[in-house]
């Protein structure tokens, strides 16, 4: 027999193998995510590896980049061929579905675990409507936090991290006059809106905050108050390069990793950036969620849907599913491998990093929660906004025009 | 005299083009009947059966978005098929001069046009990046007041996306012109070098007219590459410095996937599909008087013997 029968033998058995073993697989879970970059899917592997335990099979389903992934998500949802567990962000992107009736809940679950006391309030108002849970929340990630390089601090004689907003700008100066680009920035419109999220949220406080996201309130934006925070929020733009534009993320966290950029204003994903490039927390590089100890903590985060299923088995994978996601062991080796922080605060510290720790201290707080824009508004208004605050940051719009242009699409939104 | 078809052959060309034309039919014109009608609806992230009239598209026009990127897409599209056409027509004419190693020069010249924008548009980001590319480069070779920084500039980023653009398509423009240069006749040129005709005169007086067809070959493709540019804006600059390069394409891909506004994203590429049908019609009229003309001027001429023999 030469290769090529050989092969396609081969090819036959596998076909067929792997169909009969479909009916033998027990508790099967095909899970869609988007974690395809090398610690995601370290920490996609800790989750298969509890599942397999709990005695469960896992399917990997990877589609690299989220929009990729949540469209394939809902387009096999409305072709009636949905994964077990789908990939969503912590927000309103799944509200749509479940007006649609198209997902399961998981309230067994949630009610045996007890989430209601163990989740923090703007991950369990994103999944919990209308009284039904129907996400199991997975990480939660601060969109914002201010990452600095050490060296680059002590080259421009700053001392001690800033703790008001004057010291912030009094520090970029410092770092300007030491021929350090002061902020290291990549301007895509995500990374303007998320700067322009840390900022509202430091500078404008949260009550502005709110007003904005949550509120929807148009009067509030045409607000001297508002006008005063835009001036302050195009300040920063005095402290970037000229090769910000259409700049990376982690070629941004690379300029404040070789120290060539004090600070940059990023995810806490960016860990990743600087273990892969063997620097510590503390030693080489620093990190603070926002000025002074009562600064707001952006709280955003990753869910997994559970779609429409009647088969009785695919229910029982769900459950099985949002049983093991949520175990406080899963919780913080998943955490680990992805630069996030667990969903609930009653887990073990010792096996996270210095910032994680600090994030889960500041999480117990309760008063320092903020949720993500993403957890209020739907994506469109999300997106609209997200075109006015990218407008303003890079043409010479005045804050009176920009002020306006967030009025009207509020209005639309 | 025109000779009868067999009836037969007839019956299975048309069997042969049935599944072509029921793809077209379904897949084609039924998208778009389909994405008209969830351009009626307020439809976000699913399809939805309700009608809301023409909110979609007021909400549409009143976006500084869209308006900005029909703008955009106007700006690039004369540029880019000017360009095109002329470096296209001049590169094929210099290839027809017999150079030496003429197909080394035309795999090099046809070869961007053959790689996925993703890849080489990443490169011109690099290479255009003032802090990166030329400028940096050539500040450093001595010349400090170099700039060239048009990528990163709100008035200038689109002028940066044409000149990758034309890299891009004006090999594919040589070779349609190459295929009609080499489509002369040998004696046409033989008749002006004994009449003394300079060779510029020959290509702006003779040649250029003749290569009408390939001209047209040509624009249409251009045309129909500026109406879905999408690729070489992502991957220059993902629409910005801010809105600044931000093309329709990009508009209906965004509400599409990210924004979950498929109402909006539908409406969008009705417009769009309006406003090419509305840009081609004259075209097509055109095409029709002139191939009516073209009859009747050969049915004159048919007629004109027997005329003269009557």
């Amino acid at each position: 027999m030469n290769t090529q029968t050989n092969r396609l033998a081969l090819a036959i058995a596998l076909a067929f193998g792997a169909l009969t073993g479909a009916h033998a697989q027990a508790n099967r879970a095909e899970v869609l995510h988007w974690w395809t970059s090398g610690g995601e899917s370290a920490a996609v592997k800790v989750l298969a590896g509890a599942y397999t335990a709990a005695g469960g099979t896992w399917v990997d389903d990877a589609i690299a980049g989220g929009e990729q992934a949540r469209s394939e998500a809902v387009n096999r949802m409305v072709g009636g061929k949905p994964p077990t567990a789908a990939q969503f962000n912590t927000s309103k992107q799944f509200l749509d579905l479940i007006d649609q009736g198209m997902l399961n809940d998981v309230d067994v679950v949630a009610a045996r675990n007890n989430w209601d006391k163990i989740l923090p309030a703007p991950i369990l108002n994103s999944i919990k409507i209308k009284g039904h849970f129907y996400a199991v929340p997975v990480d939660i990630h601060m969109p914002a936090w201010f990452w600095y390089s050490k060296p680059a601090f002590a080259k421009a004689g700053i001392a001690a991290e800033p703790r008001t907003p004057d010291e912030f700008f009094a520090d970029l100066d410092k770092l300007k006059a030491a021929g350090i680009v002061p902020l290291a920035f990549g301007g895509q419109p995500w990374q303007e809106k998320v700067t322009f999220y840390a900022w509202l949220a430091h500078v404008g406080g949260p009550d502005m905050y709110l007003k904005l996201y949550r509120d929807k309130d148009a009067a509030m934006v045409m607000s001297p108050q508002f006008k005063a925070f835009l001036t302050s929020f195009k300040r920063l733009k005095n402290y970037v390069d000229a090769g910000s534009p259409n700049r990376n993320w982690n070629d941004a966290t690379a300029m404040v990793i070789s120290g060539k950029a004090g600070v940059q204003i990023m995810g806490d994903w960016a860990k990743g950036e600087f273990a892969g490039a063997h620097q510590t927390a503390g030693k080489d590089f620093g990190c603070f969620p926002g000025f002074g100890p009562k600064s707001p903590y952006l709280v955003a985060g990753d869910v997994f849907v559970f779609p429409k299923i009647s088969d009785p088995a695919q229910v029982k994978s769900q459950q099985l599913l949002a049983t093991v996601f949520t175990a406080p062991a899963t919780q913080v080796a998943f955490s680990n491998k992805k630069g996030s922080i667990p969903i609930r605060t009653d887990v073990d510290l010792k096996g996270l990093d210095p910032c994680a720790q600090l994030g889960v201290t500041i999480m117990k707080d309760v008063a320092r929660q903020l949720p993500t824009p993403e957890m209020l508004v739907t994506p469109d208004l999300e997106g609209a906004l997200q075109d006015v605050i990218t407008k303003f940051w890079n043409t010479n719009e005045s804050a009176d025009d920009a002020a306006k242009a967030f009025a009207a699409a509020l209005k639309n939104g | 005299m025109t000779r009868r078809r067999p009836l037969l052959g007839h019956a299975v060309a048309w069997l042969a083009l049935l599944p072509m034309a029921a793809t077209v039919l379904w897949v084609y014109v039924g998208s778009v009947l389909w994405s008209m009608r969830i351009s009626v609806s307020s439809s976000r992230t699913l399809p939805i059966g309700d009608f809301v009239g023409f909110k979609q598209y007021a909400r549409l026009f009143d976006s500084e978005r869209w308006t900005l990127s029909l703008q955009n897409m106007a700006l690039f599209g004369v540029l880019f098929i000017v360009a095109c056409l002329a470096i296209g027509f001049l590169l094929a004419v210099f290839i027809d001069q017999r150079v030496r190693g003429e197909g080394v020069l035309r795999t090099i010249f046809l070869y961007p046009y053959a790689m996925s924008f993703v890849a080489t548009g990443l490169v011109w980001q690099w290479m255009l990046n003032p802090e990166l590319g030329l400028q940096s480069t050539v500040r450093g070779w001595g010349w400090a007041g170099f700039t060239f920084d048009w990528i990163v500039r709100q008035d200038a980023v689109m002028y940066a996306i044409v000149i990758a653009a034309v890299w891009q398509a004006c090999g594919l423009v040589m070779a349609l012109m190459l295929a009609g240069l080499r489509g002369i006749d040998e004696s046409l040129w033989m008749a002006a070098r004994i009449d003394g005709i300079p060779p510029w005169r020959v290509y702006a007086s003779i040649v250029l007219p003749m290569l009408g067809p390939s001209f047209g070959t040509a624009f249409v493709l251009l045309s129909v590459s500026v109406v879905k540019v999408f690729d070489v804006v992502v991957a220059m600059t993902q629409g910005g410095p801010g809105l600044a390069s931000e093309v329709p394409a990009k508009f209906i891909i965004d509400n599409l996937l990210v924004r979950a506004n498929i109402g909006l994203a539908s409406a969008a590429s009705t417009v769009l599909l309006l406003t090419v049908l509305a840009l081609l019609a004259p075209w097509f009229y055109a095409r029709a008087r002139a191939s009516r003309n073209g009859e009747r001027v050969a049915r004159a001429l048919r007629a004109a013997p027997q005329e003269s023999a009557a």
